[in-house]
């Protein structure tokens, strides 16, 4: 039994689990735990990698008919700076899909939504098919629809954290309010949370330090492809709503049907 | 405000006091703080915690690889002059040594660079001695001209500028600063550097400051180790990394822990850290702060260097030369060096003894796009 499939853009992903490319001990442990998540969508540093080369070492082992390149914008402290790396990579890299980071603070790596916001809106008109990475703010992310992203990325927790959903109700209103798909990004620590995110809606999971450093990346990859399925079954078969109290076995109204 | 003033509330023989005092229980503390303090870090860094080394080790390590993943970054230093009007009792360039003295021309640098390009690096750190005449901003802003299509990255560390000589440099894809105190201990300072403009102790202490109005990248701190008491010192640098990242929010900070290492005309240390302090300063590091760089050179030998990247360090030199010219025009003459490396392996080597440790070398962690 499959989970349904889901469209960004014009793209049709039989994964909802989309994968990084940061962090492995080695580029062959990168690209098998990339092949055991099945992952269609798999976001690369531009920092990290030499466009100007074919030979790239990264972009060599992510060559591979099922796997969409998602080109990211980490290391961008501005709207500016973002859309002059967007457009290097997407004629170096020849796709016109981005995840657009913009984060000047370079502890928690938490993103500026005003720049976002403004880069995203340049980027869309330049033809960029834009997936920012934001703060879960539903205001914000509403906001991003209306400039024509064709997904949002809310965190669960600060990046590479491993937290889980500590974003939990914000995230509900973002997956209740978009129109556009909602991909739960960073502090996602453990399959359980991506499950979770998958349980409450959310249309993919993107999933980077968990796997990287696990002592077994390409098991963990596994594991995350497993609890992201489970959980959107989940949410496709109508989990039961939770209750607070049992129900009486004497119900106190029954009276009424005397 | 800038650090001068903030460093000018704190008294040095106190702050060495408490560090002194703190107890085992204090480190226990310190050890499960959800937020690790600048207290915390006084206690890491204390006698009391030598006993707890193996525990600091394995939470540092276990904060790197969140943070930073199965990965070390690789640079190498390039040095394009030892020329320098400092008189520094510790340094090789200083004024009063009789040693030969160069400074790179424009086809020397470009030697130099084709020659550590071919090693692998893409992150490049440019040093000079002080010599405002023949080193001053204009050479540098030729020099970063002449490297910028060799390398993604290009730090520098060479003498303190004002904020708008680094804007200028910065706008032509500078992307950090190393600039180390040496010393916090300002009459022990005045005694290391007794002629020149690094003489000038608070015109130093603020060039963190100025760098951060300047909107560097990133600032590189350090105190040069053997000089005072190291414990002391580490606080003060600690809280300079603090009051810098609240102030300057957009800027990443890197540390290093350079230890006085054999140069010509050079004094004793006055201080000798062993390695298993020098692990428990990185470690203590690596518990109060996750998020900082960590970095380590060819100072330190090879077998403390094969494992210490496993336990906090993130960025490492490697096949380093500290002789202006020394990768390609002048190789032979290592008496121009500013010290002598104790990691002579080259930069594959290094690269592959890292692999066989279940960890990936990276060369470029940066694009000069981003450099606008």
């Amino acid at each position: 039994m499959l989970a349904q499939p889901f469209k960004i853009g014009d793209k049709i992903f039989q994964s909802r689990l989309f994968t990084g490319t940061g962090k492995f001990s080695d580029v062959l442990s990168m690209e098998k735990a990339i092949e055991a998540s099945e992952s269609e969508l798999v976001t690369v540093a531009l920092k990290r990698v030499d466009m100007r080369n074919e030979n790239d070492d990264i972009l060599s082992h992510l060559k591979h008919p099922r796997i969409n390149l998602l080109p990211n914008t980490s290391g961008v402290r501005t709207a500016k700076e973002a859309v002059f790396a967007a457009q290097l990579a997407r004629e170096a890299l020849e796709t016109n899909w981005l995840k657009l980071e913009i984060h000047p603070d370079p502890r928690y790596l938490l993103p500026d939504p005003i720049e976002t916001l403004k880069a995203a809106e340049e980027l869309v008109k330049l033809g960029f098919i834009v997936l920012p990475y934001v703060n879960a703010d539903p205001v914000l992310c509403k906001r991003l629809e209306e400039v024509g992203v064709a997904a949002v990325m809310p965190l669960g927790a600060p990046i590479g954290s491993n937290k889980g959903l500590r974003t939990v109700d914000m995230l509900q209103i973002i997956i209740a309010e978009s129109k556009v798909p909602v991909i739960v990004d960073a502090g996602i620590g453990a399959p359980s949370h991506a499950a979770y995110a998958m349980e409450l809606g959310a249309d993919a999971v993107l999933v980077n330090t968990a796997i990287a450093v696990a002592d077994d990346a390409v098991a963990m990859a596994y594991a995350f492809k497993l609890a992201v399925q489970a959980g959107r079954l989940a949410f496709e078969a109508k989990l039961g709503s939770i209750r607070h109290q049992a129900h009486a076995s004497s119900p106190l109204t029954a009276f009424l049907q005397d | 405000m800038n650090f001068n003033q903030v460093i000018a509330q704190y008294s040095w023989d106190n702050v060495k006091e408490s560090i002194y005092a703190k107890t085992a229980v204090d480190v226990e503390k310190a050890l499960t703080a959800e937020q690790v303090s600048l207290e915390d870090f006084k206690a890491l860094i204390s006698p009391a915690a030598e006993p707890f080394l193996e525990r600091m080790a394995v939470q540092s390590r276990a904060l790197t690889l969140k943070r930073f993943g199965n990965t070390v970054q690789m640079f190498a230093p390039l040095y394009l002059s030892n020329e320098c009007q400092n008189i520094c009792t510790y340094c090789g360039f200083s004024l009063h040594n009789k040693i030969l003295r160069t400074t790179l021309t424009d086809a020397q640098i470009i030697r130099e660079c084709e020659a550590v390009k071919v090693l692998g690096f893409d992150h490049i750190l440019l040093v000079t001695g002080e010599a405002n005449k023949t080193v001053g901003v204009d050479y540098l802003i030729n020099a970063i001209r002449l490297v910028r299509p060799y390398f993604a990255n290009i730090s520098i560390e060479v003498q303190p500028l004002e904020q708008a000589e680094y804007e200028l440099l910065i706008q032509e894809g500078l992307y950090a600063v190393l600039v180390y105190q040496e010393t916090y201990h300002q009459e022990e300072y005045k005694t290391h550097h007794t002629k020149g403009k690094k003489s000038n102790y608070e015109y130093r202490i603020d060039t963190p400051d100025r760098l951060g109005k300047a909107g560097v990248h990133k600032i590189g701190l350090g105190v040069l180790i053997g000089l005072e008491d190291w414990r002391a010192d580490s606080f003060f640098n600690a809280l300079h990394l603090s009051y810098l990242e609240k102030n300057y929010w957009q800027t990443r900070y890197s540390v290093s822990f350079p230890r006085l290492r054999p140069a010509e005309g050079l004094l004793e240390p006055k201080v000798v850290m062993n390695d298993k302090q020098l692990v428990q300063l990185i470690c203590a590091y690596r518990i109060f702060n996750e998020n900082v760089e960590l970095s380590i050179s060819t100072r330190e030998n090879a077998a403390f260097r094969n494992n210490i990247f496993k336990i906090g360090i993130t960025s490492m030199s490697a096949g380093s030369k500290t002789n202006p010219g020394g990768y390609a025009v002048f190789p032979e003459k290592e008496s121009l060096e500013q010290f002598e490396i104790d990691d002579s392996r080259s930069p594959h080597e290094v690269a592959q003894m890292i692999q066989s440790q279940g960890y990936e070398s990276v060369w470029k962690d940066w694009d000069k796009v981003f450099n606008l």
